[in-house]
């Protein structure tokens, strides 16, 4: 009964999104704040209903109720109860639940929080919303209900892929959904920006809370992602430019660029146009994420099973979805306010040039992830495009961004002294230049890329700094006067510090790592030994485990330096029972910010005693990967908590006024 | 300056445009030339015997593993044919092979033919269960007539060469 009582919310929640979507479109017409009112109640209802369907899952997941398709196809009544819990957006159908929980939560949150916004702004920008909700909502019951039921209900379910029975990758969709889907907000934002005819500074001032929430998430949901690759799959890597780990990267690097043209937008009124189009293109690179992700049209080691014709439907949305908004934009967007004239040395060229950075980084990875679709679908022949592709294209326009990064806040608006902000960076030149000097001395082997890497790593840092001390005034006046300056500065003052500074960590971490880390790999008998780096490591012995639904082969495996006990590394083999899946699970041992990392392979005979393959990783700084985007997020957090910022200030101000 | 435009906004704009245009340059460039360097074909033996790769040239073959060809030895060096109806490759991989490689299923081989007309794998990309197969793979025995399976979508599971 209770499924179809969810099955039944979640279509109310789709009729609440027609009526949200009608009458907040009709209350703009009419100019009447009655049907506005009676829109964003619709909007409140319909996440309302989305959320008791997804709540109905989760209990169905939870309690192991089998006669639901989803559920039998996968839970299992011996999996622990968080992968039960995650268990209700592991499948397709469960996801997109989950979007729709996070589309209709969004919608809900800006009729409740949006109070100071324009009226008519509101009430497209809900409309549009609710548009949104319609498509998904419709698309979710009548192509993928998660809450159907199955005529004859197995006595035991399928149970969840074995590689995803792992805390991180438990919470990494619905940091990951919020992000992709916090784009919706800034879409319909744009949208209504763009039939009411303009953008502003106060519009731009109600879009940053919301990109800056989105991309927070996303940040956090793509991070927690590559840190289960790295330790859950044994490869020893974090990122490998897959199709699916492109689809959640791209929106996140146009909601940087959104990030900081909006800020332009806001403080000198220029490049309002442009803002409006990544507000847009934002949302439809979440869209086309989803369809990559879910369609199965791309070739991916993460990819997900889902039938073609879904693919397809998704397809459809994104390009009638993305389409009339991106029309909407080519014809309305000549008469928004072109803005405030600027110097070539200026605050604002310099964040001009961050966005053509970040927009030609994305195309780039838009071209690579595409182009194997799109030259299969003209000459027939598969292909695939590699790593090496994204590292040549990629990292070259990343590394002119990171240039010039430290410049661009301490440049003044309009009209910049390019004199004086080198006068104040040399120091953080002179730091960086020497830190890649001495990393290409010191350690060994040498590698020329590595210490460019760490120098660059260290310049976002230095330069972070450096812009902190110039707003504190730091060493030029009193240490207590410094002092009070510091702890005085707007929240979002230190929110961009620590997202620069974020950046900076991750760059050095990413460099030390790849050009630095070491690998081994062997088959061991028992007392075998292997060296990796400056350790070696010795197979102690191998023995049976049993877990909660696995089987598992523990190795213990000892680590020693020159001699000194480094540590006792049990890397396991599991065997899950309930469909045969075998998985590795890897054992890291933390030496500071670096990782001497183990993998226990398979059993091979050799000669009537047993040998297994051992293979080891030495990532040094490797954690610093996963810090930066961390740190990154914090700071995109904590601008959010900066009162400016806070949604109902502007129209409180100009009360007051 | 005399060659600069008197208007402010149209100064703004071809300072806008000299700005974009070397990036959008380098970008094109840059995208080209990975391109060409790292596109990887796919082929099932069959066409690998018409297309006749360069060896060295990374390549992906992918097939059915032959039964009883794989052979694991004791220093992690695997063994194993793919092949489809016509034609058989022999690869060799050093390493771990993904938990689900099993005979008689598909897999997809990342690396190059040697001189010798081996293939040898840098990685192994194997299905993840039962029920998926690499598209490319599925396509092509699909055109072969050799398909014999659900008609789910890939799910990958790779292994890597240390």
């Amino acid at each position: 009964m209770i499924a179809e009582f969810g099955a039944f919310a979640l279509m109310l929640g789709l009729a609440f999104a027609i009526a949200q979507f009608v009458l907040s479109a009709a209350g703009r017409v009419r100019r009447s704040s009655v049907l506005a009112a009676a829109g964003e109640g619709a909007a409140l209802a319909s996440f309302a209903g989305v959320a008791i369907a997804f709540a109905v899952l989760m209990h169905a997941f939870v309690t192991s109720d089998f006669s639901v398709a989803n559920v039998a196809a996968n839970s299992h009544t011996e999996k622990p109860l968080l992968y039960r819990v995650a268990g209700t957006w592991g499948s397709h159908e469960g996801s997109m639940l989950l979007w729709d929980l996070a589309l209709t939560g969004y919608g809900a949150a800006m009729a409740v929080f949006g109070r100071s916004l324009p009226r008519g702004l509101k009430s497209s920008a809900v409309a549009t919303q609710g548009l949104l909700g319609v498509v998904f909502l419709a698309y979710t019951v009548f192509a993928s209900n998660p809450l159907i039921r199955l005529a004859r209900p197995p006595v035991e379910g399928r149970s969840l892929n074995p590689l995803l029975q792992d805390p991180a990758l438990a919470v990494h969709p619905p940091f990951l959904y919020a992000g992709y889907v916090g784009m919706s907000v800034v879409f319909s934002l744009a949208v209504a920006a763009l039939i009411e005819g303009r953008v502003d500074a106060a519009w731009a001032r109600w879009v940053r809370p919301w990109a800056l929430a989105a991309w927070s998430l996303l940040t956090v949901g793509i991070t927690l992602g590559a840190f289960w690759a790295y330790y859950e799959l044994g490869w020893g890597g974090w990122w490998f430019w897959d199709p699916v780990e492109n689809a959640s990267f791209m929106p996140w690097l146009v909601a940087a660029a959104l990030l900081h043209s909006a800020i332009v937008t806001e403080k000198r009124g220029a490049l309002a146009g442009w803002t409006v189009f990544l507000g847009l293109a934002a949302f439809s690179f979440s869209m086309l994420g989803a369809f990559l992700v879910r369609s199965g049209v791309l070739t991916s080691v993460h990819a997900f099973a889902v039938d073609p014709k879904r693919g397809v439907l998704l397809l459809i949305i994104l390009g009638v979805m993305a389409g009339s908004a991106f029309s909407l934009f080519a014809w309305r967007a000549p008469s928004l306010n072109q803005g405030g004239v600027f110097a070539p040395v200026s605050r604002e060229s310099a964040l001009v040039l961050n966005n053509i950075l970040l927009a030609a980084a994305t195309a780039t990875v838009l071209l690579g992830t595409l182009f194997p679709l799109i030259r299969e679908a003209v000459t027939g022949e598969p292909i695939s495009v590699g790593p090496p592709y994204f590292n040549l294209t990629f990292t070259p326009l990343m590394a002119a961004l990171i240039l010039i990064l430290p410049a661009g806040p301490l440049l003044a608006w309009k009209r910049g002294d390019a004199h004086g902000v080198a006068q104040r960076l040399w120091a953080a030149a002179a730091l960086a230049v020497l830190a890649g000097l001495g990393t290409y001395a010191l350690v060994s082997p040498r590698k020329a890329f590595g210490a460019l890497g760490l120098a660059l790593g260290a310049w976002l840092i230095a330069g972070a700094l450096a812009e902190l001390a110039e707003r504190t005034r730091a060493f030029r006046v009193p240490a207590a006067e410094s002092w009070r300056r510091l702890t005085g500065l707007p929240r979002g003052a230190w929110g961009m510090t620590l997202a620069h500074l974020g950046l900076g960590v991750f760059v050095i971490g990413a460099c030390f790592e790849t050009g630095w880390k070491a690998e081994a790999a062997e088959t061991l008998p028992l007392g075998g030994t292997l060296d990796v780096g400056a350790y070696h490591l010795v197979l102690e012995k191998v023995s049976p485990v049993e877990g909660p639904n696995y089987d598992a082969d523990r190795g213990v495996i000892t680590a020693t330096r020159n001699g000194a006990f480094v540590c006792r590394a049990e890397p396991e083999r599991r065997l899950y029972l309930a469909n045969g899946q075998t998985t590795s699970e890897v054992a890291i041992c933390d030496r500071g910010a670096s990782h001497l990392y183990i993998v226990l392979g398979e059993q091979r005979d050799a000669g009537g005693k047993p040998v297994w393959l051992v293979r080891a990783y030495w990532n040094p700084l490797a954690m610093l990967i996963f810090a930066g985007p961390v740190i990154m997020a914090l700071g995109g957090l904590i601008s959010l908590s900066d009162r400016r910022l806070r949604i109902g200030v502007p129209k409180r101000r100009e009360q007051a006024a | 300056m005399s060659l600069l435009p008197k208007s402010p906004k149209a100064r703004r704009r071809l300072m806008l445009v000299l700005a974009i245009a070397p990036v959008l340059a380098i970008a094109v460039g840059l995208t080209l030339w990975g391109l060409r360097g790292s596109i990887s074909f796919f082929y099932t033996p069959t066409q690998a015997a018409a297309a006749k790769p360069p060896p060295g040239r990374s390549v992906q073959l992918g097939g059915l593993v032959e039964k009883g060809s794989v052979i694991k030895h004791p220093d992690g060096r695997v063994e194993f044919t793919v092949a489809d109806q016509h034609a058989a490759d022999k690869v060799v991989f050093q390493g771990d092979l993904p938990d689900l490689f099993r005979e008689g299923q598909g897999v997809v081989a990342v690396g190059a033919f040697r001189d010798d007309g081996v293939f040898e794998a840098k990685n192994v990309l194997a299905k993840h269960d039962e029920r998926y197969m690499p598209r490319e793979v599925a396509d092509q025995l699909k055109k072969q007539g050799e398909w014999r399976g659900g008609g789910a979508m890939p799910d990958y599971e790779k292994a890597e060469r240390p």
